[in-house]
Formats: C-alpha cells, structure tokens, sequence
C-alpha cells in the first residue's frame, strides 16, 4: 500500500505512456515529465509568492495580503493578472532581439536545471552520469542572461547593476561548486541519484545518513545554502535588485509580463538550487528516521524544499543587505578558504571511517568540528572584528 | 565581539518570536484594518465645522446667523444668508450657511469668534465624494448636529459648553424674575430657541 | 545526413560566421556563445557527457562572460559599431578552405579513417579522474601552477596606485 502511493506518478506515467505507439514513447515520456515539472513548480511558484508576502508581513509585524481571497489565496492570481495586463514597455533606444531574448533565456536554463533532480523514487525526469555537472553548467548560463538584460536596456543605471549582478554570481559559484565537491568526493559519483542513494541506511537503527549529520556535510550545507542564497539574488544579497538603491538594477526597463518572466525565473532558480542542496546534503527523498519510511518519497522531498523556502523567507526578513565590497570579501575571503578546508574534513572522515573502537563517532565528530570551527572562528576575529570603529580616514579629502 | 554568525542567530530568533508572536500576542500585530477596525481619534481631533442644535434641528439650532463667522474666517469658507420673515423683518436663523470643504482649512476660528457656541468642530474625516462641483460644499441641513452628538465626540468640551450655558440660563432667569424696572427681554447672549421665530423653509 | 546533425552543422557555421560578422559588438558576442553551445552539442552527441557540460560551465559560463565584462567595462553604451569588412574579402575565403582543406585531408587520409572503429570508450567522469591523476598529474599541476600565477598577476596589475594622492 505504502509503495503503491510511493510510485503512484509512476505508475500514472507509464499507464499514460502505454497509450501512445512505441516509436513515439520516448518523446512523449520527455513531454510528459517536462508538463509535469512546469505545472507543480509554477503553482509552487505562485504558492511561494503569497507565502513570502504573507510570511514578511508576520515577521515585520503587519498581517501581508488579506484582501484578495479569504486570508489572501487568491493574491497570486491577482498577481497574475496585474503582470498580464500590465504595458510592455520598451525603451525605443533599446536592442530590441536582446530585450526580448533575455527573460527566456532567464527562465530556460532554471527549467532545465530541474530536469535532474530526483523528487522521489525513480523520479528523477533524467539520471545523466554526470547530473551535478549539467546542474552547475546551466546554472552558469544564467549569468549571461543577467548581462543581457542590462546591456540591452542601454540604460547606465542598468548596466551598473548587471555589471553587480554578475560579479556576485561569479564570485559565489566557486564557493557553491566546492561545497559541493565533498559531496562527490565522499560518494564518487557526480550522478544526483547515486549520491541520494548513498544516503540510505541509517544510524544505530533510527537516524539517517544524510550528510547533514556529518561535521562535513553541515558546514557544506551552511556555505552551499549560503552561496545559493547569493547566486539566486536573493536577500541579504539582494544587491542587484536592491529596490531602495538600484531600483531593481538590470530590471529597470522591464515592466509587465516581461518582468514577471525575471521574477519567477529567479524563484526558480531558488527553488532548484535548493532541491539541489536537499538532494546533496539532505538525503533527497529520504526520511530522516527508520520510523517515518512510509511516507512517500515525494512528501519528503517537497517538504524539505518547503521548509528550505520558509528558511529563505525568514533570513529574507532578518538581515540587512550586503553591501557589494562586503559581499565579495564574504565570498573570497571567509567562505572560499572553509570550503577548501572543508574538503580535507571530507576526506578525514571519509578516512577515520574504518576505525571501529568505542565512542569512535564522537571522536570522529569533535575532530571533524574541531577541523572546521577552529578556521571559522579564527577567520570570523580576523576579518570582521577591529577595523570600522576606528576614526574615519578619507582618501581623497583633504 | 563573540562568534561570528552570533548576531545573525540572535537575528533570526527575534524574527521569529515576531511571527510566532504576530498570531497570538497583540502588541506583535500593531495593524488597525482600515475599514473595518479603526483607530479611536483624540478628543481634541477636528476636521470640519458643524452647526449645534439643542432639540430640533430647526427650532433649536443655536445660530443667529450674526455673520462673525463669516468675517473672520481667513479663507472666507463660510456663505451665511439670514432668513427674513414674510414682512421682510430679519430672524435669529440663517436661511442659508453653507461651508465649502475644498476651502475651509480647519482654523477653529469660527469656533474661537462664535458668541452663542453655535458653530463647533466636528471630527468627521471621511468625506470624499465624486461630485467635484457641489459634492464639497455642506449644507445648513448637514451641517446641523444635535447637541448629544456633540458630548458624544468632545466630552469635555461639551460638558464645559453645557455648564456655562447652564449656568448663564440660570443668571439670566434670575435676573429676569428679579424686580427689575426696565428689562423687558432677557439678554441678548441667551441661547434660547428664538421662540418668535418662525424659521421659514430655506431654499 | 540525419536532419538533426545537418541542422547543428548549419547552427555552428552560421553562428561562428555571424560572430565574426555583425555590426553591434555584443550580438557578436553572443552569437560566439551560441557558437559554443553548438560545440557543446556536438560533445554530447558523441555521448561524452563530461567533456559537454564542462564546456557550457566554462566556455558559456566562464569565457563568454568574460568576453562580455570586457565589453562591458571598456565601450559606451550608445556606440553603434561598424562590421568588420576586409574588401578583399575573397583572400579571407581563400585562406579559410585552404586551412579547412588541409585539415580535413589530414584527418581522411591518417589511421583513424582507414582503421575500423574501436568500441566506443566508456568516457566515464571515473575514467577521466583517474586518468587526470596518475597519468596525467605533471599536466595538471602545471596546468594549476599557471593558473595561480595568472590570478595574482592579474591581482598585481588591478591594484590601486599607492601615490601621492590627487590634491586639488
């Protein structure tokens, strides 16, 4: 019974799949998968819209959008409708080609980014051998789209902020890239559906695998979370959107459908590179205790993913925005070296695996910790105590 | 300075116990919802003046349409015609007071110059209208509030108002019933209802 | 030919042609990143997964945008460029088939045309990893070495002057 509801979409695609003749099964099978994937994560987008209106309105002490639907439910559709109707406006210097171009290009390689992600058991839409690498390479095409936008509304404020835009997703890729290399180092596969089955099992009976138990994993997963919060734009490193600074940087002169295109493209992105870092970090679909294993796989996934979301909206509403020097120090001075030294925990676990003599997992763990939170904190007095309180010096005042 | 990330987890608890709090705790959802929860006014709130009435909107109005509000109002809002028997001979009422919102600035003027506390400050604020033309402009009839409307809105103000008038009335009534020679009518400064007055029906 | 190959052939040629070609600096840019999806493609039709991604994550992800920052970063925003017109523009053609002709005759007439095909390696990101690690370590380090001294030149040169500082 609990396997039935597991594989329940399954089965519903093989027995849609059965219908058609078998020359055209593959590419029905693609199309399915890829309706499937657009139409669970589009309403999850628009679900996610309310839910981080709703959700900042709690946390800054107002009640967010009340009106719409009982409690605001039927605010996205609003939502929707202001972004269909809205003009289109499009400056008349502009590159038009490229203007147009750009949302699409947001969106595409974030759809496609989804395409490997396993969301449950046999879930994934695709399995490459190298899934992660797919992942990582069209996540570095969306950069291109972010220059496109702002050089093609040939606006100087424009430029500015795609000019920001991409030296923070550049800087913040080398970091997201590295935390994930321990994970691949450990498992030794890049394929996303191996490294969720190297989770299974689980501890003494009852606490899972995941790598988010391991010293490892969670300082991998604090600096992957932290690393995809900046490549999605989000806050606090929401700089090139920034809507008191920039007015929305590279998205000045999108206006209407255009701009809600940009929108959901960067919560898709969110989305994916969180369901990423589930699938690394997470366990992917798997539950957390020996106890809740009849829940299905795809409920543990979308709830991780869920509460991933909720964590965003909440440091959304908590911290202030980084400012652009403060950002790339953050990311080439304190996070950059802890991923590096993060790899050599990896691999001291990975090795101190074999021994076997009592309490042989706590020492494990105070090692793993001791290997990481000694440069933390000596990185965190170094960096970021002492200077800013002294007397200001002006370089070119007189 | 301790670890960092301290403060972005002291942060973040707040946060919380403000969305936590948000559900159950007054004082983390300060919110008033417009138009259906509003916000008690001071007492000393004003927004536009209102004509005072004792009990009947038209026998009881306390304006003798005397014209000091009318000169000393600074935007000159006030338009006050008084009302003139069928001889001709001019009542203690004004057949017409109209005052044109889109002018009046809200000086209490009026108010401060009034000998016979007809004319006071209501506190009525919502008072948009489409009609750009006359939609502004308040009518003798609008204008015209009972004098429990009044004690309802400014208590103390009202109470204060009543008492010395009160207490006025009782001088007044005292000195009349007194042996006094040649004092025919009561004094000019009673508020009482002109009684000879037939107030015809403005226009 | 299978439709698909000959629409990636006519894909690649066209955009690298357009790269070389266009008025405006950035489509030309573009169209260069469109010329190495194309590249891209063709990895992965070869099933050579790795080598594929690895390209878009450096060429699309990395060289383009570096391409484009340097664009970016040193013209105006309201130049309209001029195309890149050579008059004797059928020397260039000449040079092109010349180098193309060589290289396809090199390629026809060398062992990996006349010999049959072996079976297809497994080119597993394992295979290249342990290849990249035993046999071809030097390379690597070399390769890493190179790269570290490019960096802090690059740091050296992009810093601030130390002078005087501008007084008025």
């Amino acid at each position: 019974m609990a396997n039935a509801l597991d594989q329940i979409f399954v089965n519903l695609k093989h027995w849609l799949l059965a219908w058609f003749p078998s020359a055209w099964q593959p590419l029905i099978s693609m199309v399915i998968s890829a309706a499937a994937i657009i139409a669970v994560f589009g309403s999850l987008f628009a679900v996610t819209t309310l839910a981080e209106r709703k959700g900042l309105g709690r946390i800054q002490n107002r009640p967010g959008p009340n009106r719409v639907g009982p409690f605001g439910i039927l605010q996205p559709l609003a939502d929707a409708v202001k972004m269909l109707t809205k003009e289109s406006i499009m400056p008349q210097v502009a590159d038009r080609f490229i203007f147009f171009l750009a949302p699409t290009m947001m969106l595409i390689p974030t759809l496609l980014s989804f395409a490997v992600l396993p969301y449950g058991r046999n879930m994934a839409a695709v399995d490459f051998d190298a899934g992660l690498l797919f992942f990582f390479a069209v996540g570095a095409s969306i950069e291109m789209s972010v220059f496109m936008a702002g050089w093609s509304s040939r606006n100087k404020l424009a430029l500015l902020g795609a000019m920001r835009a991409i030296a923070q997703m550049i800087c913040y890729e080398l970091p997201l890239i590295l935390s994930s290399v321990t994970v691949v180092m450990v498992t030794g596969s890049l394929s996303l559906g191996q490294i969720v089955d190297s989770q299974a099992g689980f501890h003494g009976g009852w606490l899972a695998r995941w790598h988010v138990f391991t010293p490892w994993g969670l300082a991998g997963f604090l600096l992957f979370m932290t690393a995809a919060t900046a490549e999605s734009n989000r806050a606090p490193f929401d700089l090139p959107e920034g809507e008191s600074e920039l007015v929305a940087g590279h998205l000045i002169e999108y206006s209407g459908f255009k701009y809600a295109l940009f929108f959901m493209g960067e919560y898709f992105g969110m989305m994916a590179v969180s369901g990423l870092g589930i699938t690394l970090f997470l366990g992917g679909w798997r539950a957390p205790v020996a106890g809740l294993d009849w829940v299905p796989s795809y409920l543990w996934f979308f709830g991780k993913l869920g509460v991933c979301i909720a964590v965003f909206i909440w440091v959304r509403g908590t911290l202030p925005r980084l400012r652009a020097d403060q950002l790339m120090n953050f990311a080439w001075k304190f996070m950059l070296p802890l991923t590096l030294i993060n790899l050599v925990a990896a691999a001291v676990w990975h090795y101190t695996g074999v021994w076997s003599f009592g309490g042989a997992a706590a020492v494990r763990w105070l090692l793993g910790a001791a290997l990481i939170g000694v440069p933390y904190v000596v990185l965190g007095r170094a960096l970021y105590t002492g200077h800013g309180h002294g007397p200001r010096t002006y370089r070119y005042a007189t | 300075m301790s670890l960092l990330g301290a403060g972005i987890i002291k942060g973040l608890v707040e946060t919380a116990r403000n969305f936590v709090g948000s559900y159950h705790d007054p004082e983390r959802l300060t919110t008033v919802e417009y138009p259906e929860e509003r916000l008690a006014l001071p007492e000393n709130a004003r927004s536009f003046p209102m004509l005072i009435f004792d009990n009947d909107p038209v026998k009881g109005l306390r304006c003798v349409a005397c014209k000091i509000c009318e000169k000393e109002c600074p935007p000159q809002c006030i338009y006050i015609v008084q009302d003139r028997d069928p001889r001709g001979k001019p009542l203690k009422f004004p057949r017409i007071f109209d005052i044109d919102l889109s002018v009046c600035m809200s000086c209490q003027i009026c108010v401060e110059v009034c000998p016979f506390d007809a004319i006071k400050m209501n506190t009525e604020f919502e008072l948009s209208t489409e009609d750009r033309f006359g939609g502004l402009i308040l009518r003798r009839e609008d204008l015209a509030k009972s004098n429990e409307y009044y004690l309802e809105i400014h208590p103390t103000e009202a109470a204060e108002t009543d008492a010395r008038l009160a207490a006025e009335n009782a001088k007044a009534e005292a000195k009349s019933r007194a042996p006094a020679p040649a004092t025919p009518a009561p004094p000019a400064a009673l508020p009482k209802p002109p009684a000879a007055a037939s107030p015809a029906p403005t226009t | 030919m299978h439709t698909g190959s000959l629409l990636l052939l006519v894909l690649t040629l066209g955009s690298a042609v357009a790269a070389m070609s266009l008025r405006n600096l950035v489509h030309c840019a573009l169209c260069a990143a469109i010329t190495f999806l194309c590249l891209a493609a063709y990895f992965l039709a070869l099933s050579a997964e790795f080598v594929g991604f690895a390209q878009i994550l450096v060429y699309v992800g990395a060289v383009a945008i570096l391409i484009v920052i340097a664009i970016l970063v040193t013209r105006d925003i309201a130049e309209r460029g001029e195309p890149l017109v050579f008059k004797p523009w059928i020397l260039g053609v000449g040079v092109a088939v010349l180098v193309a002709g060589s290289l396809v005759s090199a390629v026809t007439s060398s062992a990996l045309a006349r010999d049959p095909l072996p079976p297809a390696p497994t080119a597993t990101v394992e295979a290249i990893g342990e290849k990249l690690m035993t046999h071809y370590v030097v390379p690597l380090e070399v390769i890493g070495l190179l790269l570290t001294v490019a960096l802090l030149g690059a740091v050296l040169l992009a810093r601030p002057q130390k002078e005087g500082g501008n007084r008025p």
